[in-house]
């Protein structure tokens, strides 16, 4: 009787471990029926389901209306549902293996290489997209082995903004800046005037590589050698401004939301952020200004390209591929291309259309030339070594600036995970 | 007899299905996971290629094991130990009844009671570097600022400060309630007998408290070992891996990269569930020995 009730007990008691760290188990297995939250996503006749990563429109914005009208010219209803970014592919993914992808799928372009590499998107070819007037650069970040897997919908990128009044006051002609020795010295007139030089977002995440991507191109480097000694040079830039203080020590945690929320105080005199911030420099109360971010020997760094791809993940029912062919041809065609990119705040992928925006708007002049000279992360036929070489790097500059190891050291390990990591 | 135990087995069914479905699957798919080798085209096509023990291979190999490790361990450790004395101290506090101590307690609460998200993204102001309110008070003080969350050497014990914080009304509840439990007239037997206050604390609380301390640190090791989000909030285990523990490796190798690595991920997440079923266990067995035969 006893033994029974302690066994028992026993049992009552390794469960209640198990239950209590079940938690765990979401959090490192693939999250089964997670995707599934969407119910209609198999429902057939007129219904076309996709999915963007734009949470914050919701059902009455432009964006979602836009893609209703899709649908209805093309003659069916849409369902549309709206994830995080960051857990947009996580879904894709599962629901490729569930076998329930939806029709269109809008996905940041670093994945696209990712989910084309599983198998999840079909070709231009396959789908009959029409991509000819896109922006070679800029559709070369979809690109794989030669196909390409989506249209961009829209591009944006990251260039510096400045805060004229901090400038004024340190007697600093942005006119001067245009490389990298002169961007430090007009940091260091700033400090000398007792304000505060640059922010930028340094975090152990991909935004920190993408903060650091134009200095690392800007600098000559490339991706398939972090430790050559431009890339070095690159790292101990960032270093050298937090050692003299241009740069705040908090970069290392900063994401380029916090960084920006540096820069609207007012203090600061340059921060590297991205065409999605326009709108809230506007109401930042302060002159604002913006440049490209200068390369090391001056002209414009190439910033790496943000913004997503509208691509057709595979179906086992083929015949859908021509009606999703007609929603995104609507989405990316020249008339609603102006409506998408001012809608979700972008620069638009083709030529025809930048020069629309530009017209409407001249304040995006700067940011067309930024993004004409901005390259895919996964382009160079890097696709899905990107990631394993992105997160040695950002682990390289994080050491760096954190004063854990010297520039040479950090770029030297990073290289070194890399290569063993890309193999 | 026999209807019986078809009844019997009625009412297990539910919570039997409950296990399986709930606890018993998403742990043999974790442990399945962790023995193939996954890719992304492996992932969807359900083909992965069974690897044995490649995965905790490359785990144990890992140049972030070691440190990780070590990181597990103090978090857990060092938090543990301040968040109970911290909790019987100010429990013991609370049991003398005095005016607004209900209030008062009701405020020690609020840690538990704030979503994670917010009490962590609250810490992390509060740590900036530049601008956080801690360092403006150590300004004022004169002392020079620290780098909290951006310096190796600062980014851990930031995140167990935030996390004692949030284990301390856990520790308090409990304990309070045990405490309320010992009967007065042990006490009032003690002193008669002429214990002074420290000696009533050591050998009457103590060791009446002694099975409510053992199930408030079992249950807080293991709230402890898989803390995820104070630390993703406020550091995301860097700079440069300086804060992170198993529980934000296994979730930056399954989800924190542009391409996740579900095996070794699902490895790192089994090792930690090994660690919190061994101390499950012993204190089963601390249990039993203590238990009257």
């Amino acid at each position: 009787m006893s033994s029974a009730a302690r066994s028992r007990r026993t049992a009552g008691a390794s469960l209640a471990v198990l239950a209590a760290v079940g938690g765990l188990v979401a959090c490192s297995s693939s999250p089964e029926g997670a995707g599934s939250t969407s119910a209609s996503q198999t429902a057939g006749g007129g219904t076309y389901t996709i999915w963007d990563p734009y949470p914050q429109h919701d059902k009455s914005s432009e964006w979602v209306k836009l893609l209703e009208k899709c649908g209805t010219d093309a003659g069916v209803k849409v369902e549309r549902t709206g994830y995080d970014t960051s857990d947009l592919t996580n879904k894709a993914l599962l629901a490729a293996q569930q076998g329930n992808s939806p029709d269109v799928l809008i996905v940041d372009n670093p994945v696209v290489s990712t989910l084309a590499e599983a198998g999840v998107l079909t070709t231009t070819e396959e789908n009959k997209l029409d991509v000819s007037a896109i922006a070679p650069n800029l559709l070369a970040a979809g690109q794989s082995g030669g196909k390409s897997y989506g249209v961009p919908i829209g591009a944006n990128t990251l260039a510096l903004y400045y805060n004229k009044e901090v400038l004024k006051e340190a007697g600093v002609d942005i006119a001067s800046v245009k490389d990298w020795t002169s961007l430090t010295a007009a940091l260091e007139k700033v400090k000398a005037a007792g304000k505060k030089g640059i922010t930028f977002s340094a975090i152990g995440t991909e935004e920190g590589s993408f903060q650091f991507l134009p200095w690392f191109w800007g600098s000559g480097a490339s991706l398939t050698k972090l430790d050559s000694p431009e890339g070095v040079s690159a790292v101990a830039l960032w270093t050298d401004w937090l050692k003299k203080g241009y740069a705040p020590n908090s970069v290392i945690n900063n994401t380029q939301t916090t960084s920006w929320q540096e820069f609207a105080g007012g203090d600061y005199a340059f921060a590297e952020n991205g065409t999605w911030q326009l709108a809230n420099a506007k109401k930042a109360g302060f002159e604002y200004g913006i440049i490209p971010v200068p390369g090391k020997d001056g002209g414009t760094a190439p910033a790496p390209t943000g913004g997503e791809f509208v691509s057709i993940p595979a179906q086992s029912d083929t015949g859908r591929y021509t009606t999703s062919q007609k929603l995104v041809t609507c989405l990316t065609s020249t008339d609603n291309s102006l409506t998408t990119t001012t809608t979700l705040s972008y620069i638009a992928p083709t030529e025809a259309v930048q020069a629309k925006q530009v017209a409407a708007t001249p304040d995006l002049q700067v940011w067309v030339d930024a993004v004409k000279a901005a390259k895919g992360r996964t382009s160079d036929d890097l696709g899905t070594k990107y990631p394993k070489i992105s997160e040695p790097m950002w682990s390289a500059v994080q050491a760096a600036l954190s004063g854990s190891k010297s520039p040479q050291e950090a770029m030297t390990a990073a290289q070194a995970a890399a290569a063993s990591a890309t193999q | 007899m026999r209807s019986g135990q078809w009844a019997a087995w009625a009412f297990l069914t539910p919570v039997v299905l409950y296990l399986l479905v709930f606890y018993a699957y998403p742990l043999y798919r974790n442990v399945e996971l962790s023995l193939r080798n996954y890719t992304v085209r492996s992932f969807v096509q359900g083909d992965a290629p069974f690897a044995g023990f490649a995965n905790y291979a490359k785990v144990f190999a890992d140049a972030t094991f070691g440190p990780a490790l070590w990181h597990t361990v103090v978090f857990t450790l060092v938090s543990l130990a301040l968040q109970f004395t911290i909790g019987l101290v100010l429990a013991m506090f609370f049991l003398k009844n005095f005016r607004l101590s209900a209030t008062l307690r009701g405020l020690f609460l609020v840690p538990w009671l704030l979503p994670l998200i917010v009490s962590g993204s609250t810490w992390s102001w509060m740590l900036n570097s530049d601008s956080g309110v801690v360092n403006a008070v150590l300004a004022w003080l004169g002392i020079g600022p620290v780098n909290w969350l951006t310096s190796p050497d600062w980014s851990l014990w930031s995140v167990i400060i935030a996390n004692i914080w949030i284990g301390i009304p856990f520790n308090l509840v409990v304990l309070y309630s045990g405490l309320q439990a010992i009967p007065p007239a042990i006490y009032e037997a003690a002193a008669l007998d002429g214990a002074n206050g420290w000696q009533r604390f050591w050998k009457v609380t103590f060791p009446l408290l002694r099975p409510v301390s053992a199930i408030t640190l079992l249950l807080g090791l293991v709230y402890t070992l898989k803390v995820f989000d104070i630390i993703w909030i406020m550091t995301k285990g860097g700079p440069s891996g300086s804060s992170t523990t198993f529980a934000t490796w296994s979730y930056r190798l399954g989800f924190g990269n542009l391409v996740p690595s579900f095996g070794p991920g699902a490895a790192v997440g089994n090792l930690l569930i090994v660690m919190a079923l061994v101390f499950g266990l012993i204190y089963i067995r601390a249990q039993r020995r203590q238990a009257p035969v």
